[in-house]
């Protein structure tokens, strides 16, 4: 029977629809022209701005600390909060199950005022602290999803194998559960510290003084037209590395 | 084991993700919703005693038209971004599995990369002296005097954009599992390709359909980057007042009221949804 085109063709037109804003981007980061509308010649000029750019490397610092922090904080809660979810059926794991998928779906803007609103009331100073609160919020749900889609995987019959080789509780745990366990906790870990890297939104509503993250200082900097060519230089490299740390997640999920 | 240790041992390993979530997930958004019901300081803090103030300012003349203009850019959103990932769906789930692997990963890329950046890719691709401007003025389909920033249109065409993957992810799951055997029986039987797919392979995919539709709704109701970015001064979204009231002017009772309003506008959705898959279940159940 013979199949329409339509569909193969929407799909082509979809993908380049998705990829032609990036590549424009990452075209005019090596454009000579300031806005990019021609092609004016090759350049490293907007690298070397950038590369001179104290404040934008400062800000990376930040980012890079809260994004480490954060993720190694939701990794343990996240696998903690995933293993319960697997191991038991009861009213407190559909409440738990509950809580963990609302902040998936809820939009970010949500999750900033209502943080900040916790946080006026209280009378906690919003700083590094209060995003790293924020962000360890956000990523637990992630890496429940992650670490809980690996242990659906995982073959609990090599708990008892191990018991009956006369492994101890703590060992059968420790030796056999925890390695192979371990490549969706990292998988999750790495996705936790992508989305925490990424955050401009909830970010913005907890961040004080002196804790301006990358994204932060992305946005300031692309109210200023000035500097627009060495943002598009900057997102190159963002979109880059945001590249390899998702062929590295994938990997890791992928091996098992 | 006894059932007591289980017990124990259960709250043991809940306990953590429970209480943070507890602390810095309910109690704040309980907070947002009553803060709603309180009056401002003028020093930007909140007074004592309770007020309706907020809430009667939701049906301000300021206020509606950014309520409904959140409402129809997000519905829109939401059809178009159906519209597209529906056929996407159908394709990616019919060819083998090697291509259908990279495509799902031509669809999750560019969503990888940093939100701000693919928000700002399209602000400078759209910009007066931007490459897409000076394409259309030179392909003549466009005035030489053409903005095709600061108004609703690219608000609308980047909302799609940002939340296309949303809508593709779900259905595609769905549409994996359709049997597509049922098409090729609705074809000999009679029907054209259109009936075939709008009366089979939408209805058989409609579970992917309601998630995906809940997320780009949800999603683009809460949008402020977009707008503010990309669109005009009158094409403001709700998020935008959250945001404007919350910094600008420091009114936290308004901004909490405004947030009070966009949570109910996305938990209208969600509990439809949840109530309609209830009632599904317990249909095809009897």
């Amino acid at each position: 029977m013979k199949r329409s085109w339509f569909p193969a063709l929407l799909t082509i037109g979809v993908i380049a629809f998705l990829f032609a804003p990036l590549v424009v981007l990452v075209a005019n980061s090596f454009n000579a022209s300031r806005f990019g509308g021609e092609w004016e010649g090759f350049t490293w000029a907007w690298y070397e701005k950038l590369w001179a750019a104290d404040e934008v490397w400062e800000s990376l610092m930040i980012t890079l600390k809260i994004a480490f922090s954060a993720s190694v904080a939701s990794m343990l809660l996240g696998t903690l909060a995933a293993y319960a979810l697997h191991r038991f059926r009861s009213w407190l794991q559909d409440v738990h199950s509950m809580l963990i998928t609302l902040p998936l779906v809820m939009p970010d803007i949500l999750m900033g005022m209502s943080l900040l609103a916790l946080f006026v009331l209280t009378g906690v100073e919003t700083g590094l602290l209060t995003i790293w609160i924020a962000h360890v919020t956000f990523c637990l749900s992630f890496v429940t999803m992650v670490v809980l889609g690996r242990l659906q995987d995982f073959d609990f019959t090599l708990i008892d194998a191990a018991r009956d080789l006369g492994a101890t509780r703590v060992q059968a745990v420790k030796k056999v559960l925890l390695p192979l366990l371990l490549p969706g906790v990292l998988a999750g870990g790495l996705l936790a510290f992508t989305l925490s890297v990424d955050d401009y939104v909830i970010t913005f509503f907890v961040s004080g003084p002196g804790t301006t993250t990358l994204p932060l200082r992305v946005a300031s900097m692309m109210k200023t037209s000035r500097s627009l060519p060495v943002i598009n230089a900057l997102s190159t490299l963002l979109i880059a590395s945001t590249f390899v740390l998702a062929a590295l997640s994938f990997r890791l999920q992928r091996r098992a | 084991m006894t059932a007591d240790h289980q017990r124990s041992k259960q709250w043991l390993l809940t306990l953590p993700s429970l209480a943070w979530l507890g602390v810095f997930f309910v109690i704040p958004c309980v907070l947002v919703v009553i803060t709603a019901f309180r009056p401002a300081d003028l020093q930007g803090g909140i007074a004592e005693g309770w007020t309706w103030d907020n809430i009667h300012m939701l049906s301000d003349p300021s206020y509606v038209p950014v309520l409904l203009r959140t409402l129809w850019l997000s519905v829109a959103t939401t059809l178009l971004c159906l519209a597209l990932a529906l056929p996407m769906a159908f394709q990616i789930a019919r060819v083998g599995p090697r291509l259908r692997q990279f495509l799902l990963l031509l669809v999750v890329i560019p969503f990888l990369s940093n939100f701000l950046i693919r928000v700002f890719a399209w602000k400078s691709l759209l910009h007066p002296e931007g490459p897409l401007t000076k394409l259309l003025i030179s392909l003549r389909l466009a005035p030489e005097d053409a903005i095709l920033l600061n108004n609703s249109g690219p608000v609308l065409l980047v909302l799609v954009y940002t939340q296309l993957p949303f809508a593709i992810l779900p259905l595609y799951a769905a549409a994996e599992k359709f049997d597509f055997g049922l098409l090729d029986a609705a074809r000999d039987l009679g029907a054209g390709p259109w009936r075939a797919f709008s009366k089979v392979f939408v209805p058989g995919v409609r579970r992917g359909l309601i998630s995906a539709a809940i997320m780009v709704l949800v999603c683009s109701l809460g949008q402020y980057v977009i707008p503010q970015m990309v669109g005009g001064a009158s094409d403001e979204m709700l998020g935008s007042k959250i945001a404007q009231r919350a910094f600008a002017d420091r009114n936290l009772p308004l901004a909490s009221a405004l947030a009070a309003a966009l949570m109910l506008a996305a938990l209208v959705p969600m509990l439809l949804a949840a109530a309609w898959q209830r009632f599904g279940r317990k249909e095809a159940a009897s």
